[in-house]
């Protein structure tokens, strides 16, 4: 089914023009703007539902594509269009667009204009990277979604707010020059700025190892990937619940989206060539980054860290069907792969959203992120306490949430390709239970700790509208992923058969 | 050609009459009716553009006509060129005449100064003699230095006035030996004849090395660029704010044409020479300036060593010596151009009474004492970072393409790398703007021209990123690519 009207631009800018008009009705209005904001994320949500019944699951092809000159001199086009991989992230985006609006209701009391203003203009970018085709379209989302985000971590943030999101800038920045250089690169050699285009375009191995490492400067960064992960702790620790929650549930999927759209289709016989090296580095994050969130005193750095860990499982699951192809015969676990890690994205995208809005519930009444001034929590707030046990359960892959389906999917599919792989995979089980259930320990269960504890009030209406919902979507997707599955199959397995074909033959070298 | 065709320079004319007009009415004005002398000034622009756009020059299809014996041409660069000149000097008036106002400066010499220079701007612009193009850059000299000391009282001010016109005349003296070493080997003063003849002579004879090697001395030192950048930040931040703000604007348009008319008319066949040159200067100009800039507590010394490192993306993008490389770099200068207006205006803006506000800290908290100003500062600083969707990415991405075509991948990952380092000062600003508290509440306040002068700057920088086809396409048509 299509539509006959652009949905994918009213979609983008609908958050970003709405997001302008609530800038400009002033600081004074702080209701309006809250009215205004939660009224745009709503309906862009509900276009989001639109966008996914119209959306055909039964073929890998662009969908609702719009097609628009922009620069005629460089062949930019305005070319949007979705496809299995970019709807349930589209879906995931105006979701959490909608809960980080509720989330911020009462806890944002200073500029609250340009803080809904802010959310909703990075919602419009966030969509607009999940649908651009064109390459520097592409670029210039990707990049633009940066302000909006510096700017939340700056003016709402923790005392190291201005560190953390000057270093949360310039890390991603100058990962994504370098992309911008072999885009460019790209363009010079195929005519073209069409992601599409530069799909089928022949290059030779040498070329696409360097371009693949460009774009893995770009996506490493984002995604984060150990070593160049630092910059996530930080931003998290010092971002306000709303930009921790966009920047876990959404930004850094973006990473993982870039490989899919990028990395594996346009240089694919660099990414089989190089598999190693993501694979290591994707082991290192679950492993080593596991560890490290085992020691974490700060709540909200513990969750960042458990991120990272779990975004190796999606890199890994990424890299892994190349090892899958040369082990086997029929490389059934490569598609394993590909979707554990799409459905590990969607899964902690929730998963993460969710823990911090439970560690911004603690922090609104407490100010502290610390897991020491916390325990028996569960005594004064048992309905948070069993929210929150839900999510930490889910977050150590617990069957039956959605933690549980991509990592299972993923350490299946390793698997195949490697006894080790799998092994090291699977201690996040062990790892990601530890972190996770100790926390939950020391903080929620146990005796009441101390007077501030004694005193905590339970959730409101509002925080826990917040946290059933993304309860629901977590169990939902855990128990039955099948409609999630369907939604990207044929996308997947079109990747999977495009990946299989050495690029350079084409280019007859 | 061998006519005079004194109407094809008409817009030029009507400049100098103006000035003149101006000069002498302002005799006649006394101190609380010198608005009459905006209003004329702001005329003259207008007509200016208005005959600009009129001219019927292009009958033959082939956009490029000659006047003055050849020493003088139209064509679309140039008309281009002198379009934005207009607009941006439109743009400084009204940014000037608040300022002016405060400082209790408000004479007509500002304004005739600086018509002077746009003479000299347009004549740079449309040279094609070497005479007319060092007459063009000497007019423009003049009337900057005395528009650097033009508050006489500061001392800051004489000093760099001072500085400025001893390094400016050494460099009008080498740009000067090298035309007539170029003379010398040629024989003409035509750029168009002197490329012919480098043609016979061929481009490897010492004496036109030679005289490449001055002028792009004297060019390098009229755009601002390393080595020949000593005299930016001290001139920029000695001089009143209104005429940091005219001279790093309209006349950097000028400093591109002549390098156009000289290394791209004049000297193409060089291009394997030059290009060496050029890389040298705009690798050095883009490390330095964005590392000095960060050490910076002063906005106009910041925003010096931001030109130092804009002029040297405006060279990469001429280096490659292709006409895309041109396009890219004569788009670039426009937008630098609009950005720095802008960043200047800002400066005025936040000026309290007779103080400038050129201390970084008098933008802490902007943010909260008028988000809107803030807004457009961030969006001016987010644009000379090169962030999309700002103009300046759009600038900085075909420069850097630009070389990457020539096979320079060093010289792109050297700007992008730097352009990184750079981003950490301009995000600085923004830190300062919407992250620190007010050092003062106080009430800005501006009259209704320069508010909506500075939203339409501010508005800029994003709408010619969005909608920048229409303005990349002309500057790639001046070029024919």
């Amino acid at each position: 089914m299509s539509l006959n009207w652009p949905i994918l631009s009213v979609l983008i800018w609908l958050p970003i023009l709405g997001g302008v008009a609530i800038m400009a009705i002033g600081e004074q209005r702080a209701t309006l703007a809250r009215l205004m904001a939660l009224a745009v994320s709503l309906l862009t949500f509900v276009l989001s539902i639109v966008l996914y019944s119209a959306f055909d699951n039964s073929t890998a092809a662009m969908q609702f594509v719009e097609l628009k000159p922009w620069i005629e001199t460089f062949d930019i086009f305005y070319r949007l269009g979705v496809d299995g991989f970019s709807v349930p992230l589209i879906l995931l985006t105006t979701f959490f667009g909608f809960i980080v609006v509720i989330a911020g209701w009462e806890s944002i009391q200073q500029k609250v204009n340009q803080y809904m203003a802010a959310f909703l203009i990075m919602e419009g970018l966030m969509i607009g990277v999940f649908s651009a085709l064109d390459a520097l379209l592409f670029y210039v989302f990707f990049e633009a979604m940066l302000i909006p985000m510096f700017i939340v971590i700056g003016i709402w943030g923790g005392p190291r707010r201005v560190y953390a999101t000057i270093k949360f800038f310039l890390y991603t920045f100058l990962g994504s020059v370098f992309m911008l250089i072999g885009l460019i690169y790209l363009y010079s050699e195929s005519g073209s700025w069409s992601i599409l285009d530069w799909h089928q375009f022949p290059l030779t191995l040498a070329v696409q190892k360097w371009l693949f490492l460009g774009f893995l400067a770009a996506f490493s960064v984002k995604i984060p990937m150990w070593p160049v992960h630092t910059w996530l702790p930080d931003a998290h620790v010092e971002a306000p619940t709303g930009g921790s929650v966009v920047l876990a549930a959404i930004m850094l999927k973006i990473g993982g989206y870039g490989f899919i759209r990028f990395s594996l289709p346009i240089t694919p016989d660099a990414s089989a060539a190089l598999d190693w090296l993501i694979i290591t580095l994707s082991l290192i994050a679950v492993v080593y980054i596991g560890f490290v969130a085992l020691v974490q005193q700060d709540m909200k750095k513990l969750i960042a860290y458990s991120s990272i860990s779990h975004m190796g499982f999606v890199t890994l699951g990424l890299f892994i069907a190349f090892a899958v192809f040369q082990n086997t015969e029929s490389g059934r676990g490569a598609a394993l792969g590909v979707e554990g890690a799409m459905v590990q994205m969607i899964s902690h995208g929730f998963v993460s959203g969710a823990l911090f809005l439970c560690v911004g519930v603690l922090y609104d009444r407490l100010h502290s992120r610390m897991i020491a001034d916390y325990g028996g929590v569960a005594n004064t707030m048992p309905w948070f306490a069993a929210l929150a046990v839900l999510f930490f359960m889910a977050n150590s892959g617990l069957p039956g949430t959605s933690g549980f389906v991509g990592e299972f999917m993923v350490i299946l599919a390793a698997f195949q390709a490697n006894f080790w792989y799998a092994f090291l995979a699977a201690m996040t089980l062990i790892l990601g239970a530890a972190y996770s259930l100790w926390l939950v320990k020391r903080v929620i269960f146990g005796e009441v700790a101390n007077r501030n504890v004694e005193q905590l009030e339970d959730i409101n209406a509002r925080e826990a509208l917040v946290l059933g919902l993304i309860a629901v979507a977590v169990l939902a997707v855990g128990l039955w992923p099948a409609p999630l599955v369907d939604l990207m199959h044929a996308s997947v397995e079109q990747l999977l058969q495009h990946i299989q074909q050495p690029k350079f033959s084409v280019a007859g070298i | 050609m061998n006519s005079t065709n004194m109407l094809l320079a008409a817009p030029e004319l009507w400049v100098m009459v103006m000035a003149c007009v101006i000069l002498i009415v302002d005799l006649y004005l006394g101190e609380e009716r010198r608005g009459i002398i905006h209003m004329l000034a702001i005329l003259t622009l207008v007509f200016a553009a208005i005959i600009t756009l009129r001219a019927d020059y292009a009958a033959d299809g082939v956009r490029e006509a000659f006047a003055f014996n050849g020493s003088y041409i139209r064509d679309t660069m140039g008309d281009v060129l002198k379009l934005f000149s207009f607009l941006i000097l439109a743009i400084v008036y009204t940014y000037a005449k608040f300022c002016l106002r405060q400082f209790r400066m408000f004479r007509a010499d500002f304004y005739t100064l600086s018509l002077f220079a746009l003479l000299g701007v347009m004549l740079l612009i449309s040279a094609n003699s070497l005479v007319m193009i060092y007459l063009g850059l000497e007019l423009i000299s003049l009337s900057s230095y005395a528009l650097v000391a033009f508050d006489r009282d500061s001392r800051l001010g004489s000093e760099a006035a001072i500085k400025y016109f001893v390094l400016g005349s050494m460099a009008s003296g080498m740009l000067l030996y090298g035309m007539s070493m170029i003379y010398g080997a040629t024989g003409t003063m035509d750029l168009g004849q002197v490329a012919q003849a480098v043609r016979s002579v061929g481009s490897d004879d010492p004496l036109l090395v030679f005289g490449l090697v001055f002028l792009v001395v004297g060019l390098a030192f009229k755009l601002g660029v390393v080595p020949f950048h000593m005299w930016i930040p001290d001139v920029y931040q000695g001089a009143p704010v209104v005429t940091t703000l005219f001279i790093s604007s309209v006349p950097k348009m000028a400093a591109f044409a002549m390098a156009i008319r000289l290394l791209q008319t004049g000297l193409v066949d060089m291009q394997a020479d030059w290009s060496q040159m050029l890389s040298i200067l705009a690798v050095l100009s883009i490390i330095l300036g964005n590392v000095a800039a960060i050490a910076q507590t002063n906005i106009k010394r910041m925003l010096a060593y931001s030109t130092i490192s804009h002029m040297g993306f405006v060279l990469m993008g001429l280096l490659p010596g292709t006409a895309m490389g041109y396009g890219a770099g004569m788009f670039y200068v426009i937008v630098y151009s609009l950005m720095s207006a802008a960043g200047f205006g800002m400066v005025i803006l936040l000026s309290a009474r007779g103080v400038e506000a050129e201390k970084l800290d008098d933008f802490k908290g902007l943010n909260q004492r008028n988000s809107w100003y803030a807004a457009i500062m961030a969006m001016v600083m987010f644009s000379m970072a090169g962030v999309p969707v700002f103009v300046g990415f759009f600038a900085k991405w075909m420069v850097i393409k630009a070389a990457l075509d020539a096979g320079l991948m060093w010289l792109a990952i050297i700007a992008v790398i730097f352009s990184v380092v750079g981003a950490f000062y301009y995000l600085r600003v923004v830190k300062l703007m919407y992250f620190d508290e007010p050092l003062t509440e106080a009430e800005i306040d501006a009259p209704v021209d320069f508010r909506a002068a500075i939203s339409l700057n501010g508005i800029m920088m994003i709408g010619l990123g969005i909608f920048s086809s229409s303005l990349i396409a002309v500057c790639m048509a001046s070029f024919g690519a």
